[in-house]
């Protein structure tokens, strides 16, 4: 008998409340007339599907109940159901770009013993540098650390692809064979390189990315065997590569073999590889670090020239995100989740109100026998089916969504830019819709069934204190929510003003920009080289509208324009003590085009020629470095040679637009000793117009000099300074979104505790109105309890905010994170807010009739 | 609720009701009238009959009955089950479509009898 009532405990506990004694009446009356054996056996045979399906009787009545009810009320169900939707969307798309940027293992084989090498500089504050070909030469034959050590050119190199179709402009990139076998990829058709790829003078060949390779050619197969042009050399195609390989980075679609000639390798000053490394199984990265340090003080010593002070730096290759990449994703994550739960809060009053406002139906179905759990059942069925509706309708939001977030995909990682949507984000969403369902449906339920006696049939407007406390606590927490995010886009939007404020120091309006990088052996005699720049510049000088052009290493905002120690012979002799500063090659001009004003001394102009005496152009703040308290004109310094230094101009924000630390040294185009890296290959031409209605005619005269000569990144310099800030805005838009969604919901949350509380205290209005209370008084009682609201929030959110905003300081951009503007502002919309959502109801009890009112109670 | 929307009824129901037909019945007795009816091939488990009442409760087909027989056959823990008004009209109703369903199969010669 024990056991039997034991195996009713898989029925409801409503269904054995109500027939458990029945059954075991039943059950003891067949004992005594049948065989046991028979009567357990049909025991067993039914209880299980009956059970089940009695619980499915339960499920089908209590849907299509809440369906009835919803139905009933389509205002509540489309509020709840679209705060749900924008929470669990906002939520699901934010966690797709963490889970792509930040968490989701990188897309190779044992993506954890990934490492990358780099040289550090430490006690110049470098904590990850480029390093030159021999050192990578050198660690790859000393470590033993590793199963595979690869390296790769960091900068991506543009090259013109021609020979099929139209000429195209590709981001390319070297890089050295074990690559693949470090990352463990393969091609999808054709092979990789092997070392035989590595020697100097073999054959040329590149790899090419599925997309470019499909374009091309149709298809991959089809590709592998043919050649193209790049830069006017043939290479032929030796394998297309998987069309989610992004390696180095995404924007990379061309692989060449890095080859190290002799002249690569006799440099150790020129510092353009990172290194790429799979950690051999049994040693940990400690190790690694231990050991590679150890190779760093042996070529220190080998090489006290280039290599003093200089470390290596090993670091999984999942960590090469920057911390402001990485802020700027859990940003964007932690306002999803703030929005979330505002809107768990806005739906958890909206249920709570419903409980309120069906305490009759709740007391007649009690009175009627419907036990306490049905009741549970009942309104946690309707709380996760609108739950499920919302987190649907959120998925689909998120979907269409996160295309538009893949700029805030950090662009140093090898992986896509788009995050992608599967099955992990499919079950975050349900998660996160499963337990916002749960949060805001629980409570509710639960009291639901409580407290209901005969005396609620008949007082139908009773309240309950504490849950009133328990609603008016959850309107102030979303107003508290909705101020934190104000005030974190505030301070970021502030902090976007800053940095669109800041004077870069050269001028972009009208300044068109492209480049042309010189193709190597054809320009290696500088006599070539200075024909094809004056032949461009003299011609694009006499184009109409346009006052100057000149021709520089790398634009300004080019990240990858690189710098150089800066000594006084004598005095600062040792490299590494010496202030460094970003380099640039310049043909006479320059400074007149970028508006850059001169302080002292003279510009590089045309005398200053491959056989004259070796000069320089300081900025300013590399001036007063060096010479604190004197003239630098005319003194000697030591950087690419022996040089003196004949003007000073203006500092610029030469490499990003948010670091302002760097200092600038400019050299004569025609005195340089340096690899290609640096000839001259941008040109930047100044006019009165449009800069981009220049283009065609500049283009034109290019390929009247050289026919063979590719053209890049044709652009205005304007456009290159908005792509500085493109992440920020992005991150801000969404934020902004997220905020005035939050702000909305707030709103509607207001309104919603207003308009209930007006609804049950119209007697209350009745018999003041009729006690002598006139109508404005009776406004602002109403709206005197918005405002007690929204200060409640106000005064919760500002040590909530301030605590949270800690954290965006790196973001801050000068902004104090104690702003009071901003934190005066946030605090004057909420208070807008809140007057703006309790304006109805108010108005609606002041223009009630006293008389009616009490009649109707 | 609409007789026809309750059509065809589950076999245990109309069992149920033809049990009722006659006099009110607590569940193990409606359980050994149906064994009768069926010469012991239908046996009901307590689970499925009372999973049936809760149904026919709610479609209001029977109703609980506080009428109680002689004190000597009354047990203190059994509820006793009346067939509706309602109930008989669609047991009524389902007999009737049972019946012109013989009839058709009577026609295509399933059944042995004149059509």
């Amino acid at each position: 008998m024990l056991f039997y009532r034991l195996l009713l405990r898989l029925y409801p506990a409503w269904f054995r409340a109500e027939y458990e004694e029945e059954m075991c009446a039943v059950f003891v009356q067949r004992m005594r007339q049948e065989r046991a054996i028979a009567v357990w056996a049909s025991v067993f045979f039914e209880i299980f599907p009956n059970a089940v399906a009695v619980h499915a009787d339960a499920l089908r009545q209590d849907l299509r109940w809440t369906l009835r009810v919803l139905r009933q009320s389509p205002g509540f169900t489309v509020t709840a159901v679209v705060a749900i939707a924008l929470g669990v969307g906002a939520n699901t798309a934010a966690f797709a770009l963490l889970d792509h940027a930040l968490l989701r293992p990188l897309p190779f084989a044992d993506p954890d013993r990934l490492v990358t090498l780099h040289d550090t500089q430490l006690k110049q504050g470098v904590a990850r540098n480029l390093t030159s070909p021999p050192n990578f030469f050198d660690w790859r034959t000393m470590s033993r650390s590793f199963d595979a050590l690869g390296a790769y050119v960091a900068a991506p190199i543009a090259v013109n692809l021609s020979g099929r179709g139209e000429p195209v402009r590709l981001d390319s990139t070297f890089i050295s064979p074990e690559i693949f076998s470090v990352l463990g990829v393969k091609p999808v058709v054709g092979r990789v390189f092997s070392s035989d790829d590595e020697l100097v003078g073999g054959p040329d060949i590149l790899l090419m990315s599925h997309s470019v390779a499909s374009s091309l050619f149709g298809s991959a197969e089809s590709a592998v065997g043919n050649t193209v042009n790049l830069d006017n050399v043939t290479h032929t195609i030796v394998g297309v590569m998987p069309a989610a390989f992004a390696f180095p980075s995404r924007d990379i679609q061309l692989w060449r073999p890095l080859r190290f000639t002799a002249a690569l390798l006799a440099n150790r000053s020129n510092h353009i590889l990172y290194g790429v490394a799979r950690l051999n199984p049994r040693v940990s990265l400690a190790e690694a670090r231990a050991e590679m340090n150890g190779i760093a003080i042996q070529l220190q010593r080998a090489y006290p020239k280039d290599n003093t002070e200089t470390g290596i730096g090993v670091i999984k290759l999942r960590d090469t995100v920057s911390p402001q990449s990485r802020l700027m994703v859990m940003v964007v994550f932690g306002a999803a989740v703030c929005l979330l739960l505002i809107a768990c809060m806005n739906v958890a009053n909206l249920f709570w109100v419903r409980v309120l406002a069906r305490r009759h139906e709740i007391a007649v179905r009690v009175a009627i026998g419907a036990a306490h759990e049905r009741l549970v059942r009942q309104f946690l069925t309707e709380s996760l089916t609108i739950g499920f509706a919302g987190g649907v309708l959120g998925l689909i939001v998120a979907v269409a969504a996160v295309p538009s977030l893949s700029v805030l995909v950090p662009t140093s990682l090898p992986i896509p830019d788009a995050p992608q949507v599967d099955w992990r984000i499919f079950l975050f969403a349900a998660f996160v819709t499963l337990a916002t369902s749960i949060a805001f449906g629980v409570g509710p339920a639960f009291r639901s069934g409580r407290n209901v006696d005969a005396n609620t049939l008949r007082v139908r407007s009773g309240r309950s204190e504490r849950t009133d406390r328990l609603r008016q606590v959850l309107v102030i927490g979303e107003i508290a929510g909705t101020v934190v995010l104000l005030i974190a886009a505030g301070l970021l939007v502030k902090a976007l003003w800053n940095v669109q404020a800041i004077d870069p120091g050269f001028r972009t309006e009208g300044v068109l920009m492209l480049r042309t990088a010189l193709p190597s052996p054809k320009y290696n005699p500088s006599a070539a080289r200075r024909a094809f720049y004056s032949g461009v510049l003299d011609r694009v000088r006499a184009l109409p509208g346009v006052s100057s052009a000149a021709y520089v290493s790398y634009h300004p905002m080019e990240f990858f324009s690189g710098r150089t120690a800066v000594g006084i012979p004598g005095v600062i002799d040792d490299p590494l003590k010496a202030p460094r500063a970003v380099r640039h090659y310049i043909t006479p001009n320059f400074f007149h085009t970028l508006g850059i004003p001169l302080r002292l001394g003279r510009e590089i102009d045309a005398r200053d020629v491959e056989d004259s005496p070796q000069v320089a152009v300081l900025s300013e703040s590399l001036g007063r470095r060096l010479w604190p308290a004197e003239d630098p004109i005319g003194r000697t310094i030591f950087a690419d040679g022996k040089r003196t230094v004949v003007g000073v101009v203006a500092d610029i924000a030469s490499r990003q637009l948010e670091d302002s630390t760097d200092s600038q040294i400019y050299f004569p185009a025609e005195q340089m000793a340096m690899p290609s890296y640096y000839w001259p290959k941008d040109l930047l031409v100044q006019s009165s117009g449009n800069a981009m209605a220049l283009a065609p005619s500049v283009r034109r005269i290019i390929h009247d000099v050289d026919p063979d000569q590719a053209i890049s990144n044709v652009q205005s310099l304007e456009d290159v300074m908005t792509a500085q800030t493109a992440p920020r805005r992005v991150q801000l838009r969404v934020l902004g979104m997220f905020t005035i969604l939050a702000f909305s919901l707030a709103a509607i949350g207001i309104h919603g505790l207003l308009s209930f509380a007006v609804s049950t205290r119209m007697q209350e209005v009745g018999v003041r109105m009729a006690l002598g209370a006139d109508r404005r008084s009776i406004l602002g009682m109403f709206l005197r309890q918005g405002i007690f609201l929204a200060v409640g929030g106000i005064v919760a959110a500002v040590p909530v905010a301030y605590f949270v905003v800690q954290t965006l300081k790196s973001l801050l951009f000068g902004v104090s994170p104690g702003d009071p503007v901003v934190y005066g502002a946030a605090g004057f919309l909420a208070l807008v807010m809140t007057v703006g959502g309790s304006i109805r109801p108010a108005l609606r009890a002041a223009a009630a009739d006293p008389l009616a009112t009490i009649r109707a109670e | 609720m609409d007789v026809h929307s309750l059509l065809p009824l589950p076999p245990i129901t109309f069992h149920i009701l033809l049990a009722l037909a006659e006099e009110d019945l607590h569940g193990y007795a409606i359980i050994q009238n149906v064994a009768a009816r069926t010469g012991g091939e239908l046996k009901i488990g307590a689970g499925t009959l009372y999973r049936s009442i809760q149904r026919m409760l709610d479609q209001g087909l029977v109703v609980e009955t506080r009428e109680r027989p002689a004190p000597a056959d009354d047990d203190e823990r059994r509820r006793y089950y009346r067939i509706t008004e309602f109930g008989r009209h669609v047991a009524r109703a389902e007999a009737r479509r049972l019946a012109q369903l013989v009839k058709f199969a009577r026609r295509s010669g399933f059944v042995e009898g004149k059509a």
